[in-house]
């Protein structure tokens, strides 16, 4: 009865999606507001359907509900209640389900929040919302119905893949899907502008926010997937290039040139049409993505079941919703206004020259991505593309990318006397060389050019942003005025940016380090055998069986010494699932601030000996320190105060001008 | 004219992908047509990886039921499988040979030192030009070719000890029984 319920709810949420569609958009083409106020109910309407429908999916999952093929596929009754919740979005239908949900949260979100919003506007934004989730909510229900029923009902599930029995993965779904579907957001607020004509800077403002949030989400997501991919798969890597990784990496890249391409539209009034341009693809990318997971027209390990008849309705979709928009652009942007002009060295033409680079770096990931598919589609045989393609595309062009981030924030907005930048940054140039140098010297490890410079990029950023925090608590004397500075408007973003850039360096020395230095043994060890690696000892102590809740692991004991004091003692396992009998590796890690130790037990030898794979990962932790730091700058910017103050104002019924924001110019 | 046209680029580069896609769903990146199996293994002489003056070809291989397995240092595919190989290879079911996929021979040569060595030898082909011969995708990729040269099976990505408990073993048990 109850997935009946769900079943039902998710037609209605599919009605209210179409309401949605229509009304407002219509209403606000031929002036109706009654018919533009449909949009919020319908909203509304929509989360509040979507919600029970994914109440009953949850529902069915716990009370072990088989009659639901979708339960009986992914569910079991020894799974843990908490992967339980989560095998909800383990395979195609239900995850399908949670990115309906998430993005009727996120309609209802700007249905609330976007107060400051013109109803026109909010009912357009609110209209291309629907018409999304009217895309994602008959896939689901033509194609791939969650609540399906199956008879005979089995008496057990077949379970969940224990590769996602993880709380990491549990909880790097919604993330990532927060952030994909929030670009829609940035996506409906970028077709609105332009259907009304209005490019402006309020239209910049207004999405700011959201696209920064779903940005924020977007790094969260990725961050978790990467750290995940390090503990649970067994060999200690962090990012495998893996066209499903590539297809979350490449909308955040296009995510973050239209966050900072949003800042000079707001600020400046420039690059309208390709702030417009950014928006829709960085939503294009994140469908795109779902299609290349789901359609299985690329191999990868994240892949779902694949099948034609739903990888063509989703790429009718794309064509719809990629297709119908660009078209828009077509059409629209030659009437769009250029904006405010700007000279050569400007902080402009900076953040324009970064634009520039992550949407080729992007460029690059998709080629490389699409290329077996290219070829094949070509008849020119089949390739894969591998590692080494991927990192020195990333090589060749990620310092550039760090330069220009240290340039952008000691530049000033529209022009910026070259002398006086290079006096501003001389300092910090020296310093960044000098450290550079000294790291390239093999007086630490065996010292290398790409340790010196990831050394030299990364003091370079860190310098110019000390430069530059200076220079604005310059302004402010005394302690007093530099805490006040903190509270101040259009702080948060300016500390965000401080933080996010920071985290930027943070990740760079943990990437270059970690590759560069890792150590890594794979080994035959008997019980009581030691062996060293880095400067460490590691003593095996043999393999006991555990049980555990649905899965027998063997469990190693490994002790770390060094210099005879022990630091640590591991325990990775190896679990075989009693349902799905893959084996899984849980790797025994001790995490350090300067280095992890790593260990993951391989197979059994016979006569309690295992073959074991020992790492010394030195950094490794900066990588994803880098990513939250990354994330909490964008959580900092997002919550600026002058949001708010913009939410004020439209109490007192003054529209935001773009003059307003000279009072917080040069801040940010 | 030509600034309108500027704006429709986006569009027209989306058309291509989706054609490029809509070919895509047609296509299924797994299934690689295998006319080579039922057929004799492509003719080939490659320099050995651990030993460049020596080669290896298949006329070397022929006579004996043998398993090819094609790998390279930057595919994290075949570490994946690396275990399993080394279990065949102590299982002493069969003898196992390497292709060296595109891959640098210093890097190939500190991966057997350091994960252990399954392989009776190595080709090394560094171009890809064999791989292509043998109708390679991508690596890992695996081969069981009987006594009269004959390609028997393939097996694309990594093995697992379910592949090789189910399909492999049974497969070289029966080959053997061949005269």
């Amino acid at each position: 009865m109850i997935p009946e319920l769900g079943h039902f709810a998710l037609i209605l949420a599919l009605l209210m999606a179409l309401v949605l569609a229509v009304f407002p958009m219509v209403g606000s083409l031929n002036n109706t507001p009654g018919w533009v106020a449909v949009a919020r109910p319908a909203a509304f309407g929509q989360f509040t359907f979507l919600l029970i429908a994914f109440a009953c999916l949850v529902n069915a999952f716990l009370v072990n509900d088989f009659s639901v093929t979708y339960v009986a596929q992914h569910g079991n009754t020894k799974l843990p209640n908490i992967y339980k919740v989560s095998a909800v979005w383990g395979a195609h239908e239900g995850s399908l389900l949670l990115w309906a949900f998430i993005l009727g949260g996120w309609t209802l979100a700007v249905a609330l929040f976007a107060r400051s919003l013109p109803d026109e506007m909010l009912g357009r934004v609110l209209s291309v919302m629907g018409m999304v989730s009217i895309g994602f909510l008959s896939f689901m229900l033509f194609t791939s119905n969650p609540f399906a029923r199956t008879f005979p009902v089995p008496t057990e599930g077949r379970d969940l893949n224990p590769l996602l029995q993880d709380f990491g993965l549990a909880i790097h779904p919604p993330m990532l899907y927060m952030g994909y579907v929030g670009l829609s957001v940035a996506f409906s607020f970028a077709i609105a502008a332009l259907i009304g004509g209005k490019l402006d800077t309020s239209w910049a403002r207004w999405s700011r926010p959201w696209t920064t949030v779903a940005w924020v989400f977007l790094t969260i997501g990725i961050t978790l997937g990467s750290w995940w991919a390090y503990y649970e798969l067994g060999w200690g890597g962090w990012w495998f290039w893996d066209p499903v990784e590539n297809a979350s990496f490449m909308p955040w890249l296009v995510a973050t040139a239209l966050i900072h391409s949003l800042a000079v539209t707001e600020k400046r009034g420039a690059f309208k049409r390709w702030t417009v341009l950014l928006a829709l693809l960085a939503f294009s990318l994140s469908l795109l993505g779902t299609f290349l997971v789901r359609s299985g027209v690329l191999t990868s390990v994240h892949s779902f079941a694949a099948d034609p008849a739903r990888g063509l309705y989703i790429l009718v979709f794309l064509c719809i919703v990629i297709g119908g928009s660009l078209a828009l652009y077509a059409w629209r942007a030659p009437d769009v206004s250029s904006g405010g002009s700007f000279n050569v060295l400007s902080r402009e033409t900076l953040l324009l020259g970064n634009n520039l680079l992550l949407v080729v770096i992007t460029a690059f990931i998709l080629l490389g991505t699409l290329a077996p598919l290219i070829y094949d589609a070509l008849g020119w045989g089949k390739i894969s593309v591998g590692f080494p393609w991927f990192n020195t595309m990333f090589i060749i062009f990620t310092p550039f990318l760090v330069l220009l981030m240290g340039l952008g924030p000691l530049t000033r907005w529209k022009h910026h006397d070259a002398a006086d930048l290079l006096r501003q940054f001389r300092i910090a140039l020296l310093v960044s060389i000098c450290a550079g140098v000294l790291a390239a010297l093999p007086v630490f490890k065996e010292g290398s050019a790409y340790a010196g410079l990831a050394v030299m990029l990364s003091v370079w950023l860190v310098t110019t942003l000390f430069l530059s925090l200076r220079r604005r608590l310059s302004y402010r004397r005394g302690v007093a005025a530099i805490l006040k500075d903190f509270s101040a408007r259009g702080s948060g973003s300016y500390y965000g940016m401080l933080l996010a850039h920071f985290g930027v360096a943070v990740f760079t020395i943990g990437v270059t380090f970690v590759t560069l230095y890792d150590i890594e043994k794979d080994i035959r060890m008997a019980p009581g055998e030691e062996v060293e690696l880095a400067g460490y000892t590691f003593r095996f102590d043999g393999v006991e069986s555990v049980p555990g809740p649905n899965y027998q692991a063997d469990r190693g004991t490994i002790r770390v010494f060094r210099q005879d004091r022990e630091i640590t003692t591991l325990t990775p396992e190896k679990r075989t699932y009693l349902v799905q009998t893959k084996p899984m590796t849980e790797a025994g890690i001790d995490a350090g601030f300067t280095r992890d130790i790593y260990v993951s037990l391989g197979e059994a030898l016979g006569g309690g000996s295992w073959s074991l794979r020992l790492y010394y990962k030195p950094f490794v932790r900066w990588i994803w320190l880098g990513g939250i730091l990354i994330a909490l700058g964008g959580i900092l910017a997002a919550f600026d105060k002058r949001y708010r103050l913009a939410v004020n104002r439209k109490v007192m019924a003054s529209p935001a001008t773009p003059k307003d924001k000279l009072a917080t110019q040069g801040q940010t | 004219m030509s600034r309108q046209l500027r704006y429709l680029l986006p569009l027209a580069a989306f058309l291509l992908l989706a054609g490029l896609l809509y070919r895509g769903l047609s296509l299924d990146p797994k299934l690689v047509p295998s006319p080579l199996i039922g057929k004799s293994m492509p003719a080939f002489t490659l320099p050995r990886l651990q030993d460049p003056d020596a080669t290896l070809s298949d006329s070397d291989l022929l006579g004996e039921v043998f398993v090819l397995n094609i790998w390279a240092t930057w595919c994290i595919a075949c570490r994946a499988e690396h275990d399993v190989l080394l279990e065949l290879a102590r299982s002493g079911a069969v003898d196992i040979y390497g292709l060296n996929y595109k891959d640098q021979r210093d890097s190939a040569k500190s991966w057997l030192q350091q994960l252990g060595n399954p392989y009776v030898a190595n080709a090394f082909d560094a171009d890809g030009r064999t791989g292509i011969d043998w109708g390679v995708y991508g690596a890992p990729e695996t081969f069981v070719i009987d006594r009269q040269g004959i390609i028997r099976h393939k097996h694309i990505g990594p093995l697992t000890m379910e592949v090789l408990n189910e399909e492999i073993l049974p497969l070289l048990a029966a080959l053997k029984a061949e005269t």
